[in-house]
């Protein structure tokens, strides 16, 4: 298998492999912090580092890790960095890690972050993994902030906490839809972008399971 | 007695873990194609998390807590900040055992389960329902409770998806929004029938 270029290994997660959109990693957290933009910025920042951090490392000794007890291995390196997070959060800005509430520690068990120790870091050398795990904190803080910006403006009128759309209650003339701040509008939000991304990239289509017979005769059911 | 049976009622409805909390995405997505595999996990979900939590519970109260080393000799010890490390290293090791005795006791359900026990280490659920037990500062008895209810919402939420998309395939679904696209919309209406749990008052 010839060696990928950084470029693509930094590139492709975003549109082409979205972790989120393609490989259904990571979804937890992107439904749970995406109310306001803030938090699904801090979020983003965390995973793209802790997903570099842990490729590195676990690339750098992969060659030393006997593969029956690799899951362990990855978990405490993965754990350790994830703490390391959560104390530096925890001290600079503590709102936030209260508002983060579980899902920091959560980052942990995060399937991006051990899919690609797992599928990528295990095999390649460890610059190379680093620039993966760079890329695919970049596909998934993408997805992050797009449903960040849509919730907390249109449920809202705000972004980052500033008044954006002036709100209807203080006499401006945006009435905000406050289905978006409710979780489930995640789950919409991330159906339609995936039917748009795959509606600009056909590959990504998956085959129907059943095709459906087409009508033969040609009159109405009675 | 009461406080318990209402404790499970709220884990298992009002605070579903799929549906309410979003946690145990990835495996809930990936493997609720089938309803037989559905419930297979769904139950070893509420195995490992009925054992997890109370196990967690013993370590953070004995080990980590502020004050907890005193029977030590150790009164101003806090090593709460390890505890990320220690609860994924005992639901590794729980799984691992876990494994171990039913490929040796029940091998017709280690056989049915394959691949999905080792999944359930990295299933956000577990650690998700530690973590809540401990942010909660639930008590012995509580949270063998929460960790049975948790467990059971669960795997009720993954076996009510893995139904649905059992008869959605044979649904006409637009091009593009097949599979992945339309799993997140079914779910994210399934959410919006739970929430109306949310008014329940206990």
């Amino acid at each position: 298998m010839a060696q990928p270029t950084v470029k693509e290994v930094l590139f492709n997660p975003v549109f082409n492999n979205n972790p989120i959109g393609l490989q259904i990693l990571g979804i937890c957290s992107a439904l749970a912090v995406t109310s306001n933009l803030k938090t699904a910025l801090v979020m983003s920042i965390a995973l793209t580092l802790v997903t570099a951090f842990s490729n590195l490392f676990i690339s750098m000794i992969r060659k030393q890790i006997p593969s029956s007890i690799r899951m362990i291995v990855q978990m405490v390196i993965i754990a350790s960095l994830v703490i390391v997070v959560d104390q530096i959060l925890r001290a600079y800005a503590f709102g936030l890690a209260k508002q983060l509430s579980v899902f920091v520690g959560l980052i942990i068990t995060n399937c991006i972050v051990m899919g690609r120790a797992e599928a990528f870091a295990m095999q390649n050398p460890p610059m190379l993994s680093f620039m993966d795990g760079i890329g695919n904190g970049l596909g998934y803080s993408v997805m992050l902030i797009v449903l960040g910006v849509i919730r907390e403006l249109l449920g809202a009128g705000k972004l980052m906490g500033f008044e954006v759309l002036s709100l209807a209650k203080d006499g401006g003339w945006y009435v905000p839809n406050g289905l978006l701040l409710l979780p489930p509008s995640a789950f919409f939000l991330i159906g339609l972008i995936i039917w748009g991304l795959r509606t600009w990239k056909k590959s990504q289509v998956e085959a129907p399971t059943f095709t459906i017979a087409p009508q033969v005769a040609n009159q109405e059911a009675h | 007695m009461e406080h318990l049976i209402s404790l499970f009622v709220r884990a298992v409805f009002i605070e579903n873990m799929a549906l309410a909390f979003f946690l145990g995405m990835c495996t809930f997505i990936a493997i609720s194609k089938k309803v037989e595999t559905a419930v297979g996990l769904g139950i070893a979900v509420i195995v490992v998390q009925t054992i997890t939590v109370p196990a967690n519970y013993l370590i953070f109260n004995l080990l980590l807590r502020e004050g907890a080393l005193s029977w030590a000799g150790f009164p101003n010890v806090d090593l709460s900040y390890l505890g990320l490390l220690s609860y994924i290293g005992v639901i590794a090791a729980i799984v691992q055992i876990l494994e171990m005795l039913l490929d040796k006791y029940v091998p017709s359900l280690y056989n049915a389960l394959g691949v999905f026990l080792p999944l359930i280490t990295v299933n956000c659920a577990i650690l998700g329902g530690t973590l809540f037990m401990v942010e909660r500062d639930y008590n012995m008895s509580e949270s063998v409770v929460y960790g049975l209810g948790s467990g059971f919402s669960w795997a009720l939420a993954i076996a009510l998806l893995a139904g649905i998309r059992e008869k959605l395939k044979y649904s006409d679904v637009p091009e593009g929004l097949q599979g992945l696209g339309i799993t997140f919309i079914t779910i994210g209406l399934m959410s919006l029938g739970f929430m109306s749990f949310s008014g329940v008052q206990l």
